[in-house]
């Protein structure tokens, strides 16, 4: 109950920031918005307890019954541990933003935007119905869109944006047909109900389809290879963003979605090897290229697309425990989950404090490329410390988080080998491979980011501004965060048993007494293999450190040509160009094209229709009997419209038309119509005299010299749709379908108190058609108005057209 | 009566084509003028024609013909009239500011 009013918080407060920023339009706003997210992280920490032991609260607002569709609120270890990630970085960055914007920014609108994800990806954690979620997780992209185009007026910023927001809403697109077709299969969009009867459903096709889907929503969110090129460009945004959207929470929203399908999806094939082999060749990758990098931040954008396809991998690995059961083989898959959680967490806690970093280098130096900066460990103290803190548990080494849950990554990769697991054999032997090699440029870029920047020769003409250490302000998130990341060195168990092993929990609901399958983690385990391999890559990384310069070459080799990126904007603009060629074809600016769309288009469809159907009946016997006196007026008007065409002079139409209009007053009174009779008189004589108005200052018509094909299709297309409103009209009027409706208006005396029926249903029965004829009308009126009157400028031309 | 004026209107839609198929501004003006006289008749037609008295309580009939379509084309009259003397002032606008009644010569933009 008070989880779902939580996910609500910061949209409401969302709404009032505008207001409150009107009176308070200083940096100090940020001050009210950091309440939001810290009373969030105390509410969710309340919890911990009683989470641990396992409980869990589920709350369900009804609201579409028919759809299946209820708002539900799901709490459990796994979805706790990411509200708290949400919640606490959220709270850091937001202490962090309000040093490291300019007052001139525009401040209430990067705190709607900010908050309107916090809101969102709470949604996503803890929606338990999958359209719902999906809603949220649309959201997230919606504001990360918002968020990287803040400086909207950089085109890399608006590049940036776009591309993420394509890549991640295409694979959101997917994600929501995957859990239609799951819907579908089991009748239900909640996931719990889903875990509980998915088992009867694995054969069939449509199975494998909607694995597929979701999969490829969770990529793309997660940026994994071939979908990672987004991440990158989206380094565009503040770093307050980077480090809270594009690290710490929103990328991982896709790690999210595997673990909780997991025990739908899990134990399949497809599912173990797609998310293993694209999380373990996303790490590679992302650390090779991290290497590469000049500006800092465009190597933590790669360190993370890394770092997530570590955690991917884990997770992939972990999910074979669904299908194995109760064995001893499960414990290898349980601790790989277990260690793909804690690094989650680590990854937050080192990533955000050197993003953090970044930032300070940036804001108080006016530049992060590693060219420009060096021998800054003298100026900036504190900010050394916090960035050597984060660089070596990123690197995996003692005595910081990120080396127990690097260990636990060797051990699981390790594990692989000689796995008797869906037909793996010796390809097993090839994942601690990579994973090692991977490891080695993450120690290589890692200290890239320490002795480039802080060791070395300071070359104060290089940088904007004269080194000086930041505000303290500004150093306080970062410091927070790197205390926890030695404290979790220390204290890992703390973490390990009140989050993470509840998390484990709620991540396979389906097996029971998975945590005791789960040792408490310790520091020193001994000279197993991956410590071997640790102080392996030590080893070879500092090697390769100090050899930079003459290995980089390959990154100019020429297959590195071919890269993601040209495929991407070729895409684009291809699309570009073949949409816009499609139109250019048939919008020819050509009115006569138009119309002829039109009339072909109703030929065709109608009349085809028509004749295919065989509806063509005609019933002459009701016809009613035509008097000598009409006759003439129906000739007369076939002959006065016929001659139209022919007409020589505009006046000569005119007259014509006017023929046409007065020949149909005539008729109405035939017809028993005095109203129309009259309403069309008046009607005929005042278009007839605007006509010849506006004659006054048009040219004189000139025939039409069109050439003889023109004037055969125009003829052709002309006789064709009078034939058909002939026929049909012919053929409705022998079959009626239904009684009319018209007897009842015939009781209007006792119904609206009036005699004529026509002026009752007009003002009375229908008056409201009446009533907004009139305001038809009246719009009409004004733009005459408007047209005759209205003098326009010759208006400049847009600047962006120049 | 029906299949006569049925065929009337056949040739009101088949001049109102032909009009709007032309290159003249005024010349698709008076076509759709003259489609809006053909589907009032229509709708007139489709509730049949002297089918009864005039639809006025109180005269000496037994039934009424139906007043339906009548109701329904009175407003078409009056929008279909909007509609032409717009058309007719848009005609004088464009005329006044561009010098052209020739719609092939009033296409695309003008820095194209």
């Amino acid at each position: 109950m008070f989880l779902s009013i939580a996910i609500f918080i910061p949209f409401l407060i969302a709404i009032f920031i505008p207001f409150i920023y009107k009176r308070v339009p200083n940096r100090n706003i940020g001050w009210f918005v950091l309440v939001v997210p810290v009373l969030l992280f105390l509410f969710l920490a309340s919890h911990i307890p009683t989470v641990a032991e396992g409980k869990t609260t589920i709350h369900t607002f009804r609201w579409i019954e028919s759809a299946g569709i209820h708002f539900t609120t799901y709490l459990d270890g796994l979805s706790l541990i990411f509200g708290l990630l949400i919640s606490g970085v959220g709270s850091l960055v937001i202490l962090y933003s309000i040093y490291y914007l300019s007052e001139r920014e525009a401040l209430g609108r990067f705190y709607v935007y900010l908050l309107l994800f916090m809101g969102a990806m709470l949604g996503v954690v803890f929606s338990d119905n999958m359209m719902v979620l999906y809603v949220f997780w649309e959201l997230t992209s919606i504001s990360s869109f918002l968020l990287i185009a803040f400086w909207y007026h950089r085109k890399k910023s608006r590049y940036g944006a776009q591309k993420s927001m394509l890549i991640t809403v295409t694979g959101g697109i997917g994600m929501l047909a995957g859990f239609v077709m799951l819907q579908s299969l089991t009748g239900t969009f909640s996931v719990r109900e889903t875990i509980q009867v998915i088992d009867q459903y694995t054969g069939e096709g449509l199975f494998i389809a909607a694995m597929s889907l979701v999969l490829l929503g969770a990529f793309t969110k997660s940026a994994q290879f071939p979908f990672h090129i987004w991440l990158p460009d989206a380094m565009e945004a503040p770093t307050p963003v980077s480090a809270y959207l594009h690290s710490a929470t929103m990328v991982k929203a896709g790690i999210y979605l595997v673990a909780r399908f997991t025990p739908i999806f899990g134990g399949e094939k497809i599912w173990f090897y797609a998310i293993c082999c694209v999380g373990i060749f996303t790490l590679f990758l992302g650390s090779f290229n991290a290497v590469r990098q000049t500006d800092l931040k465009a190597l933590l954008a790669y360190s993370t697309i890394s770092q997530l396809g570590l955690i991917m991998s884990l997770i992939g690995l972990g999910s074979a425990a669904t299908a194995q059961g109760m064995s001893t083989q499960s414990a290898i898959f349980v601790q790989a989950t277990f260690a793909a959680l804690f690094h989650l967490v680590n990854h937050s806690t080192f990533k955000g404090a050197l993003f953090m970093v970044v930032g300070i280098l940036d804001h108080e130096l006016g530049t992060r490329d590693v060219r420009r900066l060096g021998g800054l460990m003298a100026f900036m103290p504190v900010t050394f410390t916090i960035a050597l803190i984060g660089s070596f548990s990123m690197a995996g080494l003692p005595p910081f988080n990120g080396f127990l849950s690097k260990e636990m990554f060797f051990e699981a990769m390790l594990s692989l080998r000689g796995l008797d697991l869906f037909s793996l054999g010796a390809w097993g032997a090839i994942f601690p491979v990579i994973a090692w090699v991977a490891s080695i440029f993450t120690f290589v870029y890692s200290m890239i980011i320490v002795f480039q920047t802080f060791f070395g020769e300071h070359h104060p003409e290089r940088i904007e501004r004269p080194a000086h250490e930041a505000k303290p302000g500004m150093l306080i998130a970062p410091s927070v965060l790197a205390t926890f990341i030695i404290g979790i060195f220390f204290f890992p168990n703390l973490i390990g048993d009140y989050l993470l092993r509840p998390a484990v929990k709620g991540l396979y609901p389906t097996l029971s007494n998975v945590e005791s399958m789960i040792p408490a983690i310790t520091v020193w385990h001994g000279f197993n293999t991956a410590l071997w391999m640790t102080i392996g890559v030590i080893i070879l990384g500092v090697v390769l450190y100090w050899r930079l310069h003459s290995w980089k070459g390959i990154y100019t080799a020429a297959p590195m040509r071919l890269n993601l990126d040209t495929m991407y904007n070729g895409l684009l603009l291809k699309t570009e160009e073949g949409a816009s060629s499609i139109t250019r074809f048939y919008m020819t600016g050509y009115l006569r094209d138009y119309v002829v769309y039109i009339f072909t288009f109703f030929i065709l469809i109608v009349g085809g229709v028509f004749f295919t159907n065989g509806s063509f009946s005609i019933d002459l016997s009701n016809d009613a009997p035509i008097a000598a006196n009409e006759y003439i007026i129906i000739f007369v008007m076939m002959g006065a419209s016929i001659a139209i065409i022919f007409a020589k002079s505009r006046k000569t139409a005119i007259i014509l038309n006017g023929v046409l209009g007065y020949a149909i007053a005539i008729l109405f009174v035939v017809f028993r119509a005095p109203d129309l009779a009259l309403t069309q008189i008046v009607v005929e004589t005042v278009t007839t005299a605007l006509f010849l108005l506006c004659f006054y200052f048009l040219p004189e018509w000139k025939m039409e010299k069109l050439p003889k094909p023109t004037k055969l299709v125009n003829g052709l297309i002309a006789v064709s749709a009078g034939v058909i409103v002939t026929v049909i009209a012919l053929a409705a009027q022998g079959n009626k379908l239904f009684e009319s409706v018209s007897v009842y208006f015939e009781n209007a005396y006792d119904l609206a108190g009036g005699k004529n029926i026509v002026n009752t249903i007009l003002g009375d029965f229908r008056a409201f058609d009446t009533m907004l004829e009139v305001v038809v009308l009246f719009i009409a009126g004004i733009g005459v108005f408007t047209l005759i009157k209205l003098k326009a400028g010759k208006e400049e031309r847009d600047v962006e057209d120049q | 009566m029906e299949t006569l004026i049925t065929i009337l209107i056949g040739v009101l839609v088949t001049v109102a084509v032909y009009l709007l198929l032309s290159r003249s501004l005024i010349r698709v003006i008076l076509g759709s003028a003259i489609l809006s006289h053909a589907v009032h008749l229509l709708l007139m037609t489709m509730g049949g024609l002297k089918k009864g008295g005039v639809p006025l309580i109180g005269e000496d009939n037994s039934t009424f013909t139906d007043a339906l379509p009548q109701a329904l084309i009175l407003t078409a009259i009056v929008i279909s009239f909007a509609v032409t003397a717009f058309l007719l002032v848009l005609a004088y606008r464009t005329y006044k500011e561009t010098g052209q009644d020739n719609l092939d010569a009033l296409r695309g933009f003008e820095d194209e």
